[in-house]
């Protein structure tokens, strides 16, 4: 079975983004851009599918600028065995990010898609189920275990109350969650290698797939700040101050 | 215009975020509701619907089922919208990819018909959109909508078949068992992180929890660590809170953790080093051992 994963650049995890001072955006020039980190965890199980034996060939592929192939070397590192990049300079929304993966996997027929919940920029949680969605596939969404047998694939989900258990025939999307694992680091023989593995480069608007934008931005702004607070002594001042000044309790 | 919310009852109360999305619904005209397994009657008991649509075949939310069937009845209405839980954020996309529009998630107000504003880049900012599609489907966020009455209201029932789901089976569900409030329900939430150092010293925050009527939280790093199940986790990915009191002990305040709880009204901080981000949200920060701020403050209450 192959396995198609999905991966997103996007600005590091660590580094806090400014609104543009014109409100058209965040500023993201220069900022330090890495593989999401949900789709790092959606990598680390492909390959462990792949080491267990349940798997056979591990794809990664982005849609996203030239510059984005550096992800897709970092996942290759980690253990992937090739690469696609669907080139596009446009920002494109989960519903478009949709069409064009469909058309990969149309193209690469795998057996299981299995990538991040969410990335971390505009925050959509929405890819992985549009996808699923337009294939006619089932999902196994916020994945904190997956088991594969028998031609389906067995996924822990992670729910409000607790934990939900599905079973999903083949071929199926999978979105992994935090618990789902914990990614290892790519050692520097691997990085070596990765830069040898094959990486395809494809135009976008050359998929033949509705790119379309259906959201317009009005206006990015900053969230309203919070003022600064006052450090107290001790936990008797404390309730004196919740009790009297905040009368929150 | 009218439009479907699609509401999540449990132990036969209608949850408290389902009623803020029915809240954020009829800001768009008339509501049905459609409610998946039982509960129709405590859906039909809200001011403000109109008419429920029911599918006890459906008890266990599979998205599957669930987008097919919201799909077969959706040309009758102008918006779809759920409250922006694991249900919610697990049905409504996978909706949108049937219908074939671009959905609007994790709503915090809606400006008109079209326009919305929701958090981006862990909540660093806020971006407003406008949709051109001709279904909007969003999810909204509770702390962002007060809840509707539970009750006052009378809706006829209609009930619908559920489409069957093959590809797709529930197996189980393990739910943990908790007489506290709902986190996200909670007037007050105190949460643990790292600092607490291992799951047994959690116990430590079910004093003041008590005697707060309090939900407790967790930070990601003290889930991950194992102290706590993934639903206590509050952060850009877990819970979103906005309590009365927000009680945040031993736990930084990562960029992903402030996201979860940052609008609560009042922040409190405990915490041994007085630079942590979190004090720089709160209101009333102690730099000190949990260990010892703790049993004090238990006994100050």
């Amino acid at each position: 079975m192959k396995i198609l994963v999905p991966v997103k650049r996007v600005v590091d995890y660590n580094v806090k983004v400014r609104v543009a001072a014109d409100g058209s955006g965040v500023e993201t020039q220069g900022l330090k851009m890495s593989l999401n980190p949900f789709d790092e965890i959606a990598v680390e199980e492909a390959i462990r599918l792949r080491e267990k034996g349940v798997a056979t060939e591990v794809v990664v592929v982005t849609i996203g600028v030239q510059a984005a192939q550096d992800i897709l070397r970092t996942s290759m590192a980690m253990g992937a065995d090739r690469a696609i990049l669907v080139k596009t300079d446009d920002t494109l929304e989960p519903r478009a990010v949709a069409n064009a993966l469909k058309a990969i996997v149309e193209r690469e027929q795998p057996g299981l898609v299995c990538m991040g919940k969410q990335a971390i920029d505009d925050d959509m949680n929405a890819t992985g189920q549009i996808l699923a969605a337009k294939l006619g596939w089932p999902q196994g969404t916020f994945a904190s275990a997956v088991t594969v047998a028998d031609g389906r694939i067995e996924v822990s989900r992670e729910i409000d109350g607790g934990t939900e258990v599905v079973s999903l025939a083949l071929p199926a999307v999978v979105t992994a969650d935090l618990r789902l694992n914990e990614p290892r680091y790519a050692s520097l023989p691997n990085i070596m290698k990765a830069r040898k593995k094959p990486l395809e480069t494809l135009e976008a608007a050359d998929l033949g797939v509705d790119l379309a934008s259906r959201l317009t931005v009005v206006s990015v702004a900053e969230p309203a700040e919070r003022k600064e607070g006052i450090k107290l002594g001790n936990a008797a001042e404390l309730v004196e101050k919740l009790k009297t000044e905040a009368k929150v309790i | 215009m009218t439009a479907l919310v699609l509401l999540e009852v449990e132990n036969g109360e209608v949850r408290q975020a389902s009623r803020s999305a029915l809240t954020a619904a009829a800001r768009f005209g008339d509501v049905d509701a459609i409610v998946f397994g039982e509960g129709a009657s405590a859906a039909a008991a809200l001011p403000g619907v109109k008419r429920v649509l029911s599918v006890p075949g459906l008890a266990t939310d599979l998205a599957e089922p669930a987008a097919d069937l919201l799909a077969s009845i959706a040309k009758d209405y102008s918006h779809i919208v759920a409250s922006a839980s694991a249900s919610g954020k697990n049905i409504l996309p996978r909706l949108a990819g049937l219908l074939d529009v671009q959905p609007i998630p994790d709503v915090v107000e809606i400006k008109d018909a079209e326009t919305f504003v929701r958090p981006i880049y862990a909540g660093n900012a806020l971006a407003t959109v406008r949709s051109s599609d001709a279904i909007k489907i969003l999810t909204v966020r509770g702390s962002s909508f007060d809840p509707a009455p539970k009750d006052g209201g009378s809706a006829p029932v209609e009930t619908l078949d559920a489409p069957v789901s093959e590809k797709s089976v529930f197996v189980k569900v393990e739910l943990s068992a908790s007489d506290r409030p709902e986190l996200e329900a909670a007037r007050v939430v105190i949460s643990g992180g790292k600092g607490m150092k291992d799951a047994a010293n959690f116990k430590l925050l079910e004093p003041i929890a008590d005697k707060l009527n309090a939900a407790i939280g967790a930070s990601r790093s003290a889930v991950d660590s194992g102290f706590a199940p993934n639903e206590m986790q509050v952060g850009q990915t877990g819970k979103i809170v906005a309590p009365e009191l927000y009680i945040a002990v031993g736990l930084s305040g990562a960029i992903q953790h402030l996201a979860g709880m940052k609008d609560s009204r009042v922040i409190v901080a405990i915490n041994t080093d007085p630079e942590a981000p979190i004090f720089r949200v709160a209101d009333y920060g102690i730099v000190g051992d949990l260990f010892e701020v703790l049993p004090a403050l238990e006994k100050a209450l």
